[in-house]
């Protein structure tokens, strides 16, 4: 049977196998649907385990275990110094990540800019939040280019114990 | 020979009894079943109330999972939004509040600032936003190499192998909780800090709240502190008209926040 109809056709099926071959050796082995269907979970499944694998760098995980973790070096250091107000504050967040500190004990990158101070103690007049609850001063007005803690102890921040 | 009716008796009979599994005549108990199967599903609780702006979950996220701090993009970041006594409403996040809210002017964009008189000041707050990792995601429905997907265990990845950064998912989220990664070349998002869960840890953004705005817990344990607070307390979530049931719950929401 000759037919103008064929010639195309055959254009079309050696495209669409060649497509499956290459799929068949280009798309992973792992690929699938998860619980959730092919909707929300079509996916390699590998990659999870790709996640979890990842490093972590911030090690601690609660206030109270981060103090912990602190003290099994630091003890005496960290008791004092977390129990005045910023006891809340986990020592991570100015100290930096601690993940590879316990191994390698050089010293950790403390950020003491005034920048990180004002994070919280910049005056906002706004009453409503609880931002109000925590004192404030005005950054382009209060010893401008000068350190916070040149002045502020950052452990004992009681105005009474300023250096 | 079978009557009719009573062939049709025996064809009904039939079909119900082997209709009905096995399994359906025992009685299950729920629990022995969930420690058989320890079924976990992620969700998120925000304390709007409890939240001041510092930024710290910001700047954490940023150096835990490898973005760029200067690139104006983020995997979360907090809003602050301003109401006027003469019913005007700003709202701003300022380089995702990486460095907190450190200057009272409200920023318009395109460099512009906006001062309020501390005397018109109505009321204020921040909201701390991230993925809300949905149980019915947009951004999965749409990707067309399989490359996102919703975990069993409900979290929301990216394969960033798989991807080809076509950015379907970008517009598909209605949170703006996906970005390009300026240095990857793929998408990027909030995993609920994936590899720190499988450790045990905290994301880390809880992890550095101060001030316990911020808590993760898993809503299919009913004894979970946080399944506790969002099963009895009022809560509420984003853009529920949506109906992507997104699994990030806010303590103090307001009707302005989005």
């Amino acid at each position: 049977m000759k037919s103008h109809v064929w010639r195309p056709l055959y254009v079309v099926i050696a495209f669409v196998v060649a497509l499956l071959v290459f799929r068949f050796f280009y798309v992973p082995d792992d690929f699938g649907s998860g619980k959730r269907g092919f909707m929300y979970s079509y996916h390699r499944k590998s990659n999870e385990m790709e996640w979890k694998n990842q490093p972590a760098k911030y090690g601690t995980s609660g206030r109270e275990r981060m103090h912990e973790f602190c003290s099994a070096c630091h003890g005496a250091v960290v008791k004092v110094r977390t129990e005045k107000l910023h006891g809340i504050i986990p020592c991570e967040d100015c100290h930096g990540p601690v993940m590879n500190h316990p191994d390698k004990p050089e010293k950790l990158a403390i950020d003491r800019s005034r920048e990180l101070c004002l994070r919280c103690h910049t005056d906002l007049p706004y009453t409503t939040s609880e931002r109000h609850r925590i004192p404030g001063i005005n950054p382009k007005t209060h010893n401008t280019g000068v350190e916070c803690v040149k002045c502020h102890n950052p452990h004992n921040p009681s105005l009474e114990g300023m250096k | 020979m079978m009557e009719r009716r009573e062939f049709l008796k025996k064809c009904i009979l039939v079909v119900a009894s082997a209709s009905v599994p096995i399994s359906a005549l025992t009685l299950i108990d729920p629990k022995k079943v969930l420690a058989a199967n320890p079924d976990i599903q992620w969700a998120f609780l925000v304390d709007t109330n409890k939240c001041v702006g510092c930024g710290f979950c910001v700047k954490a996220c940023k150096v835990e999972n490898d973005i760029p701090l200067e690139a104006n993009v983020s995997r979360t970041w907090v809003e602050r939004y301003v109401y006027t006594k003469d019913d005007k409403r700003y709202v701003d996040s300022p380089k995702a509040a990486l460095n907190g809210y450190i200057d009272s002017r409200i920023d318009l964009g395109r460099g512009e600032f906006k001062e309020i008189d501390p005397k018109n000041v109505g009321k204020a707050f921040f909201v701390p936003k991230l993925c809300n990792h949905c149980s019915s995601p947009a951004c999965t429905q749409v990707c067309p190499v399989g490359a996102t997907y919703k975990t069993d265990d409900g979290v929301i990845l990216v394969d960033q192998t798989w991807c080809i950064g076509c950015g379907y998912c970008i517009m598909a989220c209605p949170y703006a909780a996906r970005f390009f990664h300026p240095v990857k070349h793929v998408v990027d998002k909030c995993t609920f800090c994936y590899h720190r869960l499988s450790k045990g840890l905290d994301s880390a953004c809880v992890n550095a709240c101060p001030f316990g705005a911020r808590k993760m817990g898993n809503i299919h344990d009913p004894d979970d502190p946080i399944t506790k607070i969002i099963m009895n307390e009022r809560v509420g979530v984003l853009k529920d008209e949506f109906g992507t049931k997104p699994q990030a719950f806010y303590i103090g929401l307001a009707q302005e926040v989005r």
